[in-house]
C-alpha cells in the first residue's frame, strides 16, 4: 500500500509566502489570546486545593455548590469528573489558613449534602510558592530545549536551517498554548509535559527533510535551491505523514482510553503533531531559504563526514 | 558479501532480549496482599517472632502464604485482603507494642527470578495510592536561632580575651550580629581575635566603630545541608513508626524534602505523625531512691520513675538539667579504646548552664530522657487526635568531669546504640522546622482504575499499531511489528532493572506515545528501501543501502528527542519524571529494535534474495 507516489515533486515552495502569512496569523491571534485572557492554569500552576470524590448516585453540583458557598467556600469551582457520580473542586490558595484543614473542611461540607458519604478520590494541595516556582522552571525549560536545539541543528547542518528549525518549533508551542488559551483548556504539568514531548517530535520531522535536503544538494547538481528543497520534502512526505499518522493513532487512544488525568496531555500532542508535521513542511525549510541557504552551506560538511555513504533519507 | 548476519549479531540480540524477558517477567505475577512488620525506630525483629506470629495466626484460624524474616522484618503474605486486615489485628496482640506493621501489596515473584534480582517496576503514588508530601526546611528559624547563639559566643569570647565593648546585637532581619565598640583600635582587636577563633564568618568593619559579622557563603551552606541532613533523618525515624510499607524519603533541591507514603490514606494522621514534636531531656539519677519500692509507688517526692527501653526502671530527679533544644549537634566516632562514642555539641547558653549543673556533679549519673508525642487512636470531643506523651530513658552515664559546650556519651555497647543515640539526640533539636508546602493524596481505587486505563491504552495504541502496520509495509510490517514487541519487552525489561525507575500515569501514556513513535526508525528504513528499488536497485542492495543511509537521520531526529527529554527529566516531578523517564528510555530501546533487531531479520529472510522486488 502506498499513499504517495509522485512521479514529479511539489512545489511546497510556491506556498511559502502564504504558509507564512497563515502561520503568522495563527500566531498572532495565538498571543493575543496569551496576553489578554491568558492561559487556564492548573494547581500544580496555582496552587490551591483540588478534590476529586464520588458519590454513590449521581451528584448534584449545584446543592455541592451551595454547602460549599455556605461553609466558607463562595469561590470553590465544582464540576463534574469524567461523569456524574464524580466531581472534581477546586479552592484557590487560601493566605494565612492553615491548608491541611481545608481538605477535611470540604469534606464534611460534602458531606452534608450527599445522602451516603461520599469516597475521596484524591486530594491535592500545592503551596502557591511551589506553583511560582514551577512556572518559571516550565518556562525555563522550553527555553533549554529550543537553545538547546538550535545548537545542535547548527552544529550538524548550519545556523540558517537551526533558525529555520526554532523558528517552527516555537511556532507549534505558541498556537499549542494558543488552543490552550482560546478554548481555555486546563494548562496542568501534564500539558507541559507534552509540549516538551512536542518539540522533540517535531523536531525529529524537520530533522529528516534537512537530512534530505543535504543529500539532494549533493544529488541534484543544476537542481535551483528551491526545488531540491521542493524535491527533499516530496521524498520524505510519505515518511513524514506515516508517522504522524501512528503517532497520532496512539494520541488518539490515549485519548479515549487514558482516562481524564490523560486528556490534556493527549489533546495538547494531537493538535501539536497536525501543526508541528505543518510546521516541518512548509514552515523550517521556508524560513531556511529565506535567509538564504545555498548548497555550498551544506556540502563542505558533508563530503567531509560521508565517506561511507551515510547520507540519509 | 551484503546483508550478512554475524554470529555476533545473533548472539547479542539473543543475549539482550532474554535479558529483558527475564526482568520483564516478574511484572505478571500479581501482588500478594502482605504485612511488612518491622521494629520500632529501626530496630531488628528477633527470629522467635516468626514462629510467635505463626502460632498466633494458625489459632485464629487466619490462612497465610508465607511468614519470613528478611534483612530485620517479617513479612507475612496472605491470600486475599480480608486475612490481611485480620492478620494486622493478630500481629499488635501477638507481638506486642515494639513492632509496627504494615498493609502491603508484595510482589509474587518466583524464587529463582528473585534470586537474580528480578522484580516488578516500582509503581507511582498515582499507580498504588497514598500520600505525597512536599516539605520545606524553615531555614529563617533555624538561621535566627544561630544568630542568637552567636550574640552569647561573641560575649563570652570578647570577655575571654579582655575586648570591651558596648553591646553585642542581633539583626535578624539582615541576619547578622553588630558588635558596638568604644574605639576603631577595639574593633580591629576583636576582628582579629573573633576571626581566628572563627574563620568561617565574614567579619566587616563599620564607620561607626562596630564589628558587623555575617555568615559566609560556605557557613550558610554548611548550616542548609545540616538543617536538611536532619530533617530526613527525623522524617526517616517517624515514618518508620508509622509503618508503611515502601516510604520514599529524599531530598530535593536545596530546602525541600518528598516525602511518599505508598497505601497511606489517612492524611491526617500522617501528618500528624511526622510533625509531632519529639524533645531530649538531661536529667541526673537520683542514687539515694530504692528502685524497688519505687517501682511499687512509694517515689521520693523531689523524683520519677521511667523506664529504659529495655522496660527496666531508672528513678531520676525531677529536675530538668538541660532540655534538648539546647543540642546543636551530635555525631557518633570511637573512644581511645576502639569503643562506640557519641559527641554533642550545645549552643552557648546551653554549654554555660551544662558547665555550671555539671560542676558539682561529677562522678554522679546522668540519664538522657527521650520524649515523643505519639498520636492516638483516640480523638477527644473535639474531633482531635488524643496525642500519647511518650517518656524513655535511652542513656544513663556517668559525668567524669565539668562538662562544658562539647561533650561525649562513652561506654556504650555497639556502635548501632552510639548511631541511634545520636539520632533521637540530634531529634530532640530540630533547629530547623519544617513546612508541608505540596500535599497529594490518591485513593486506592483510582490508582487501580489508572492501572486499568493505562494498559488498556498500551494495548489498544499497540494493536492499532500493529495492524496499520501490516496493511501499509505487508511483510515487512510484521518484521516491524515483532520489532516494535521486541521493543516493549525491553523497554519494560529495562524499566524493572533501573532501581530508580518508577512507573506513573503519564509514563504509561509516555510508552503508549513510544509505540506510536518507535515505528518512526522503520517508517524511514521502510521508505528508503522503497525508493532504493524505485530507482531500480536489486533487493539486496536496496536493504543494505535502505539502513544503511537511514540510519545518520534515526540518529539525528532521536538525539534532540533525547536531548527534550533529559531537560523534561531535570525539571519534572513524580509523574511528570516518569514520563520523561519512559520517553527516554523507550527512544533508546526503539533505536536498537528497529534498526537492529528488524535489520537481523530483514537480512536473515530477503538479505540475499535476487532480483528488484520485496514486500515492502
Amino acid at each position: 500500500m502506498r499513499l504517495f507516489n509522485f512521479k514529479t515533486s511539489l512545489n511546497f515552495m510556491k506556498l511559502k509566502w502564504p504558509a507564512i502569512i497563515f502561520s503568522t496569523f495563527l500566531i498572532i491571534g495565538s498571543l493575543v489570546s496569551l496576553f489578554t485572557q491568558g492561559l487556564n492554569l492548573g494547581l500544580d500552576f496555582t496552587g490551591g486545593t483540588v478534590i476529586e470524590v464520588k458519590f454513590e448516585q449521581a451528584a448534584d453540583l449545584n446543592k455541592v455548590r451551595s454547602a460549599l458557598g455556605s461553609s466558607g467556600f463562595p469561590d470553590a469551582q465544582v464540576q463534574y469528573f469524567g461523569n456524574s457520580q464524580e466531581v472534581m473542586i477546586r479552592i484557590a490558595p487560601r493566605e494565612g489558613v492553615e491548608q491541611k484543614a481545608i481538605g477535611e473542611q470540604i469534606l464534611t461540607s460534602i458531606n452534608t449534602v450527599a445522602e451516603t458519604p461520599v469516597t475521596v478520590r484524591k486530594v491535592d494541595i500545592v503551596g502557591s510558592s511551589v506553583g511560582d516556582e514551577l512556572k518559571e522552571d516550565g518556562f525555563l525549560a522550553i527555553l533549554a530545549a529550543l537553545v538547546g536545539i538550535l545548537i545542535y541543528v547548527a552544529a550538524r547542518f548550519e545556523w540558517r536551517y537551526s533558525v529555520g528549525a526554532v523558528a517552527s518549533l516555537l511556532h507549534d508551542v505558541i498556537i499549542t498554548l494558543g488552543l490552550f488559551s482560546v478554548f481555555q483548556l486546563e494548562f496542568d504539568l501534564t500539558v507541559l509535559a507534552a509540549i516538551l514531548a512536542l518539540i522533540g517530535y517535531s523536531i525529529n520531522d524537520t530533522i529528516v527533510v534537512f537530512d534530505r535536503i543535504r543529500e539532494m544538494f549533493r544529488k541534484l547538481r543544476d537542481a535551483t535551491v528551491e526545488e531540491t528543497v521542493n524535491e527533499a520534502i516530496t521524498s520524505t512526505l510519505s515518511r513524514t505523514t506515516m508517522t504522524s499518522f501512528t503517532t497520532a493513532l496512539t494520541l488518539i487512544v490515549l485519548f479515549f482510553m487514558g482516562g481524564a488525568m490523560i486528556h490534556g496531555f493527549a489533546t495538547a500532542l494531537l493538535f501539536g503533531i497536525a501543526i508541528g508535521t505543518y510546521s516541518s513542511i512548509y514552515m523550517a525549510s521556508s524560513i531556511a531559504v529565506i535567509l538564504g541557504a545555498s548548497r555550498e552551506d551544506l556540502l563542505p560538511t558533508v563530503i567531509e563526514k560521508e565517506g561511507e555513504g551515510t547520507a540519509a533519507l | 558479501m551484503l546483508n550478512q548476519n554475524s554470529i555476533w549479531r545473533y548472539l547479542m540480540i539473543v543475549v539482550v532480549l532474554s535479558v529483558a524477558l527475564i526482568y520483564a517477567l516478574p511484572n505478571i505475577y500479581p501482588n500478594d496482599p502482605s504485612l511488612q512488620i518491622s521494629g520500632t525506630r529501626g530496630a531488628e525483629v528477633s527470629a522467635e517472632k516468626v514462629t510467635v506470629l505463626e502460632q498466633a495466626l494458625t489459632a485464629q484460624n487466619i490462612a497465610f502464604k508465607s511468614v519470613v524474616l528478611n534483612k530485620g522484618q517479617i513479612l507475612a503474605r496472605f491470600n486475599n485482603t480480608e486475612d490481611q486486615l485480620k492478620a494486622r489485628e493478630v500481629v499488635s496482640t501477638a507481638l506486642g507494642e515494639d513492632v509496627v506493621s504494615a498493609l502491603n501489596m508484595a510482589p509474587a515473584t518466583p524464587a529463582w527470578l528473585d534470586a537474580i534480582g528480578a522484580a516488578p517496576m516500582k509503581l507511582g503514588l498515582d499507580l498504588r495510592g497514598g500520600v505525597h508530601f512536599l516539605m520545606e526546611v524553615d531555614m529563617k528559624t533555624a538561621m535566627d536561632k544561630n544568630i542568637n547563639d552567636l550574640v552569647q559566643v561573641y560575649r563570652t569570647d570578647l570577655r575571654e580575651v579582655k575586648i570591651r565593648y558596648r553591646s553585642v546585637t542581633a539583626d535578624l532581619v539582615n541576619q547578622r550580629v553588630v558588635i558596638a565598640f568604644r574605639n576603631a583600635e577595639d574593633v580591629a582587636a576583636a576582628k582579629a581575635a573573633l576571626s581566628k577563633k572563627d574563620a568561617d564568618m565574614v567579619y566587616t568593619e563599620a564607620d561607626d566603630n562596630s564589628l558587623v559579622v555575617t555568615f559566609s557563603e560556605a557557613r550558610m551552606k554548611a548550616l542548609r545541608e545540616d538543617a536538611v541532613a536532619q530533617n530526613i533523618t527525623i522524617i526517616r525515624n517517624r515514618v518508620n513508626a508509622i509503618g508503611v510499607a515502601e516510604p520514599l524519603v529524599q531530598r530535593q533541591g536545596a530546602e525541600r524534602i518528598v516525602v511518599q507514603l505508598p497505601g497511606i490514606q489517612d492524611t491526617a494522621r500522617a501528618k500528624e505523625i511526622l510533625g509531632a514534636t519529639a524533645t531530649l531531656e538531661f536529667r541526673l539519677v537520683d542514687e539515694t531512691a530504692d528502685v524497688q519500692s519505687a517501682v511499687s509507688g512509694r517515689v521520693p517526692p523531689s523524683s520519677q520513675l521511667f523506664n529504659d527501653r529495655a522496660g527496666n526502671p531508672v528513678v531520676l530527679q525531677k529536675r530538668i538539667m538541660l532540655t534538648g533544644n539546647h543540642i546543636v549537634g551530635a555525631n557518633t566516632s570511637f573512644d581511645e579504646n576502639g569503643r562506640p562514642q557519641v559527641n554533642i555539641d550545645l549552643d552557648a547558653k546551653g554549654g554555660s548552664t551544662f558547665s555550671n549543673l555539671t560542676k558539682d556533679a561529677i562522678g554522679k549519673s546522668m540519664a538522657t530522657v527521650f520524649i515523643e508525642y505519639k498520636p492516638t487512636d483516640k480523638k477527644d470531643a473535639n474531633g482531635k487526635t488524643i496525642m500519647q506523651k511518650n517518656e524513655e530513658v535511652v542513656s544513663v552515664a556517668t559525668i567524669q568531669a565539668r562538662l562544658g559546650r562539647s561533650f561525649r556519651i562513652t561506654g556504650l555497647d555497639a556502635p548501632g546504640e552510639a548511631q541511634n543515640l545520636a539520632v533521637l539526640l540530634r531529634a530532640g533539636a530540630l533547629i530547623a522546622p519544617i513546612l508541608i508546602v505540596e500535599e497529594r493524596t490518591v485513593g486506592p481505587s483510582l490508582g487501580q482504575e489508572n492501572i486499568d486505563l493505562g494498559l488498556s491504552a498500551i494495548m489498544w495504541g499497540m494493536i492499532s499499531v500493529l495492524g496499520f502496520m501490516v496493511i501499509y509495509y505487508k511483510w515487512f510490517g510484521v518484521v516491524a511489528n515483532i520489532a516494535l514487541t521486541a521493543n516493549l519487552v525491553l523497554l519494560i525489561g529495562v524499566m524493572s532493572m533501573i532501581p530508580g525507575a518508577t512507573l506513573t500515569l503519564p509514563g504509561m501514556a509516555g510508552i503508549v506515545l513510544t509505540v506510536g513513535m518507535a515505528v518512526d526508525a522503520n517508517v524511514l528504513i521502510f521508505e528508503r528501501i522503497r525508493e532504493e528499488l524505485a530507482e531500480g536497485r536489486s533487493a539486496v542492495h536496496a536493504i543494505h543501502e535502505g539502513y544503511n543511509r537511514a540510519f545518520a537521520t534515526i540518529a539525528d531526529s532521536n538525539i534532540t528527542t533525547l536531548l527534550v527529554a533529559l531537560i523534561l527529566f531535570g525539571i519534572g516531578t513524580g509523574p511528570v519524571k516518569g514520563f520523561a523517564v519512559t520517553l527516554a528510555l523507550g527512544i533508546i530501546t526503539s533505536i536498537f529494535t528497529a534498526v537492529v533487531v528488524s535489520r537481523l531479520i530483514v537480512n536473515m529472510i530477503w538479505g540475499q534474495r535476487r532480483g528488484t522486488s520485496l514486500p515492502v
